[in-house]
């Protein structure tokens, strides 16, 4: 199981108010939240992003709210992997359990810079920058976790 | 402890009461266990998410209609007809299920001020919620933590949820607060010292001698704010501040859990209160702390006070001691919004909302309301607010360009009579 894309960076910190304002939380309809999904620190993102495309960002990415609506809107609007050096607990947890893959990995977080042609093989954890030719080793992701990603998320992974 | 050869550490006060809902002797940090639910909570934004993924998945029943609770408070009183919908979703789905503690407009307040006031929650008991600021009932010597809302949904149906133990940093807590000084100025204090990120994933431990000069409610606003150290949960030692807070509230069996002597901490720090001084954390992070002696003027344009961190009565005490016989500065709006009800109630027997409106603050109805800028005071481009909330991110409280300063309930009052950030020293 693999994804590639072109990538949108972040730096340290990126927070769910940034990922999607609670302004609009008053749906839940992720394809109208992915609308505006990081407009609040980069508001062509939604313009740009295509379907396949990864996203990295540095320390603590997803910090603040428990809100399952950051991580769906960030898949909502296409895109295939996060990155980052650390993720904040609830986010990770969301992400895994609504099937967004993210993956840890310090090294990758700091080398790879926006527009880079990233892919990600989640069976090995191997991240290849095929921009700048290199590769650099994540954490792979055991078999019940490419279970909940490939049912689209841990309640289909459960029937 | 030495069995069959190895060592067992001993456990935190978090480990005990995760391997006693885990049905385990012990258990250690890094260990995945799946844990018994003693309360399941959603609001107004993240419950609709649930039910949404608990119709879909085919589940026909919840797991008790006792230990599932849901609280309208985030965009409550509806602020637009999408709100409506989602509260009503969740209206519906209580009627549905029967669910005893559906807390609607009238009756509902802040959902983390609201559940400790109302008993839900008791020492030793092991809680989730879709809201980040579950943490709050750490306070109460439980294992309280935020979750997202496929986690609720399955917490809702089944009563159980799956867990890494958390390792822990442990404060040990000493000595006295000082006059104007505030438990929000103790918590921003010790974020900006460990960071946003300082205790990610793990537990923040209270305990110590001086634990006995914080009250509950200055324990619920410091466990309030674990998570903005992205802590897994805070926790304080259960004492007589608990015991005697909790007696006219729960009434139902419940267990007190005490860290082991040789619990295993990966930090230790020590806070001596008497030490803290009044605490402003600038945009657009919590850990962007600064005392008064490193501040220079900052015009603001509003002042919050409330909040699940900081909208309980001893809190709005704070404020109106300060606002007393005072005006706010022109061209400032102070927007004090009681936690909940009983809260509303209390402060209006003191006179505490007579002494705000005379000061030319807005008194509003328990809601989160402006703390996510969700409505009830949002601010435009370029504007600043002083606020007694949890988060001062980019947008947190409306416009991108606009700046929250994080504060104690004190700092929020002189602030909003300054016109400018101050203390209260600055102006009485």
């Amino acid at each position: 199981m693999k994804a590639r894309g072109k990538v949108h960076k972040y730096g340290d910190n990126v927070d769910t108010d940034v990922i999607i304002p609670a302004r609009y939380l008053n749906t839940a309809d992720m394809q109208e939240l992915a609308k505006h999904c990081m407009e609040d620190i980069d508001i062509d993102f939604a313009k740009n992003v295509k379907q396949g495309d990864i996203m990295v960002g540095e320390a603590n990415f997803g910090c603040g709210s428990s809100r399952e609506h950051a991580p769906a809107a960030i898949k909502a609007s296409g895109i295939s992997c996060v990155i980052a050096k650390t993720f904040a607990r609830i986010f990770y947890r969301n992400a895994i359990n609504i099937g967004l893959p993210i993956i840890e990995c310090e090294e990758a977080a700091e080398k790879i810079e926006a527009g880079d042609d990233v892919e990600i093989d989640f069976e090995t954890g191997v991240i290849t920058d095929h921009t700048k030719g290199e590769t650099y080793q994540g954490q792979s992701f055991p078999e019940f976790l490419i279970n909940i990603i490939n049912s689209n998320g841990l309640l289909n992974s459960l029937k | 402890m030495i069995i069959k050869g190895f060592i067992l550490m001993g456990m935190t006060m978090t480990q005990k009461i995760l391997a006693a809902h885990a049905g385990l002797d012990s258990v250690k940090a890094g260990q995945l266990i799946m844990a018994d639910l003693d309360l399941v909570l959603g609001n107004d934004v993240t419950s609709p998410v649930a039910i949404n993924e608990f119709n879909k998945a085919g589940f026909t029943d919840i797991f008790d209609k006792n230990k599932v609770t849901m609280v309208m408070d985030h965009f409550a009183p509806n602020k637009d007809i999408k709100a409506a919908a989602q509260c009503k979703q969740c209206r519906d789905f209580c009627g549905k299920y029967d669910i005893t503690n559906f807390f609607d407009v009238g009756d509902m307040g802040i959902e983390h001020a609201l559940l400790p006031e109302k008993g839900l929650v008791a020492p030793g008991d092991c809680v989730i919620g879709a809201d980040s600021h579950t943490c709050t009932y750490g306070a109460l010597g439980a294992f309280s933590t935020g979750i997202g809302s496929t986690d609720m949904c399955a917490g809702m149906a089944k009563g159980k949820t799956w867990f890494k133990v958390p390792g822990a940093i442990k404060f040990n807590i000493i000595g006295k607060l000082p006059k104007y000084s505030a438990a929000k100025d103790v918590i921003l204090h010790i974020i900006g010292m460990i960071g946003v990120d300082g205790a990610l994933y793990k537990s923040m431990e209270f305990s110590g001698e001086g634990l006995v000069n914080l009250s509950m409610e200055d324990r619920l606003c410091m466990a309030n704010m674990a998570i903005e150290a992205g802590a897994k949960n805070g926790i304080f030692a259960v004492d007589s501040v608990t015991l005697d807070y909790i007696k006219d509230k729960v009434n139902r069996e419940y267990k007190i859990f005490e860290a082991d002597a040789d619990a295993e901490y990966e930090a230790e720090y020590t806070i001596d209160l008497s030490t803290i001084k009044p605490t402003v954390a600038f945009p657009h992070l919590p850990e962007n702390t600064k005392t008064f002696d490193q501040i220079d003027k900052v015009v603001i344009d509003q002042v919050v006070i409330g909040s699940c961190t900081n909208g309980r009565i001893e809190d709005l005490r704070c404020a109106a001691e300060i606002l007393k016989d005072k005006h706010i500065a022109k061209n400032v709006r102070c927007i004090v919004i009681p936690a909940t009800q009983k809260v509303y109630m209390q402060a209006m027997k003191e006179g505490l909302l007579e002494i705000f409106i005379n000061a030319g603050c807005a008194v509003s109805t328990p809601t989160c309301g402006p703390c996510l800028g969700g409505h009830m005071g949002i601010l435009a481009k370029g504007e600043r607010a002083v606020a007694t909330t949890n988060r001062n991110f980019v947008g947190r409280m409306g416009h991108p360009e606009s700046e929250v300063y994080l504060a104690s309930p004190y700092v929020a009052a002189a602030s909003a009579v300054a016109g400018t950030i101050a203390q209260p020293s600055d102006i009485m």
